[in-house]
């Protein structure tokens, strides 16, 4: 899955001469970063995650993951949503 | 700081979708050139467009025809040139207390540029407009990554569409857009807040029934009645909520930083104000906290929906000095003391004040 992903961001950096330059973003380790990689990159850059940190509480979280599901419509399983939710409240959250 | 294709470094927010802001010092004219002007996307795929094979497509319920506008048949309508900000709706987010969540916009997501372009209205009398129409609709090139994310499209009011500023712009700065502010067209709302200036603009049609998505609600909303706004949109309010719409007065001061070094003696803060398109009247400054006020000089006037720079000199004595400044409007309209906080973090003109060490 990771593969997957990175293969997808490769695609998108080269895909125009007037595409951004993209540099890895490294979250911090823990249970659920693979999760994390695994589905919020394929979307957006990892630096969003970075940028709301740590003014978001364990609710505001869940909210934004459920955001991403619901209205933008990520295909996220929920067992992936919780792992998510929990590693972005551990990692990033206030 | 990081540089994008074509632009000087900028505050990097997001990679993708792209999303950066511009530092203080680029605000040091009333014209921000066009290499160091704001980048704003909701959706990160971005295609490379090709003028001569681009077109805008024209048409909907609410209009009488349908039809293709190439490059350049954009150019044989007559052309007009106006000078207006453009400003994200969520510009200083970041600075919301207690925060919200969203990009952690800073003070620099907003720019003033002298755009060229053709009326939008000129554009629709091709088509002719319905008398039940209502809404224009707007897409642009640009879609997500992911088929399920919902396309990034907005609509106008008729009224707003028809309006003379509004335009739809090849031109920005005497050269065309750059391709992170729309190229090779995008749509110019002045007085408006930048979620409605459509970059890459591909599609514009007029509606019956007014536009759904995303975009349209629950995004860029502003709680009904919170803030002194004129223009409204009303096909698409509702009792709690309505689209976010024209500016609301702000000032930024632009020569220095809260905190900044100075000389004692003789100081002049400079900076930019604007507002939603009624034209800024005074800006007022404080240096004992906001018991007195005393007028700034405005600088030059180069229309009432764009920046207006200002100056104030000052007397700085050794140790701390404050500043504060409040730009009023020709209708009245000041900026705030407190915070007037919403879940967005949208129209933040909270009066700015700034420390000065002098020594």
């Amino acid at each position: 899955m990771r593969f997957v992903v990175f293969a997808m961001i490769a695609a998108f950096a080269g895909a125009t001469a007037a595409s951004a330059e993209e540099k890895p973003i490294e979250l911090k380790p823990g249970p659920g970063l693979d999760k994390v990689e695994g589905n919020c990159a394929a979307c957006h850059s990892l630096d969003y995650i970075q940028m709301n940190s740590p003014f978001l509480s364990a609710a505001g979280w869940d909210a934004e993951v459920t955001k991403m599901i619901k209205a933008f419509g990520a295909p996220i399983t929920d067992a992936d949503a919780k792992l998510i939710a929990d590693y972005l409240t551990k990692n990033y959250g206030r | 700081m990081a540089a994008l294709p074509g632009k000087q470094p900028l505050i990097k927010l997001s990679y993708r979708p792209p999303n950066y802001e511009s530092p203080l010092p680029y605000f040091a004219t009333p014209i921000t050139p066009n290499d160091r002007f704001y980048v704003r996307y909701h959706l990160s795929d971005i295609p490379s467009i090709d003028a001569r094979t681009y077109k805008i497509a024209i048409g909907g319920d609410g209009a009488n025809a349908q039809t293709e506008i190439t490059f350049d048949d954009l150019k044989k309508f007559p052309a007009y040139e106006i000078v207006a900000v453009n400003q994200c709706s969520g510009n200083r987010r970041g600075l919301s207390k207690p925060h919200v969540a969203g990009v952690q916009w800073g003070y620099g997501a907003m720019g003033c540029a002298r755009w060229k372009g053709v009326r939008l209205k000129d554009l629709l009398d091709k088509v002719g407009l319905k008398k039940e129409a209502i809404e224009i609709a707007f897409n642009g090139a640009e879609g997500p990554a992911f088929d399920k994310t919902p396309d990034f499209i907005k609509s106008l009011p008729v009224w707003k569409a028809v309006d003379e500023s509004t335009l739809i712009a090849y031109e920005m700065n005497g050269e065309p857009l750059p391709h992170f502010n729309g190229y090779p067209a995008r749509l110019i709302v002045p007085g408006w807040t930048g979620t409605y200036w459509m970059k890459h603009l591909s599609t514009i049609d007029a509606l019956t029934k007014p536009q759904g998505g995303f975009w349209m609600n629950p995004a860029y909303r502003i709680p009904v009645g919170e803030f002194p706004v004129v223009a409204r949109f009303m096909t698409q309010e509702n009792a709690t909520t309505a689209p976010i719409t024209e500016m609301v007065v702000n000032s930024l001061i632009t020569s220095h930083v809260d905190g900044a070094k100075v000389k004692v003696g003789k100081i002049t803060v400079r900076g930019l104000a604007w507002d939603g398109g009624y034209g800024v009247r005074a800006i007022a400054a404080s240096t004992d906290g906001g018991q007195t006020w005393s007028a700034a000089t405005l600088g030059d006037d180069l229309g009432r929906y764009a920046f207006r720079p200002w100056s104030f000199v000052l007397t700085a004595k050794r140790g701390t000095n404050t500043v504060m400044v409040n730009a009023t409007n020709k209708i009245g309209q000041t900026q705030t003391a407190t915070l007037l906080f919403n879940p967005a973090g949208y129209h933040n003109n909270v009066m700015q004040s700034v420390t000065l060490n002098a020594g």
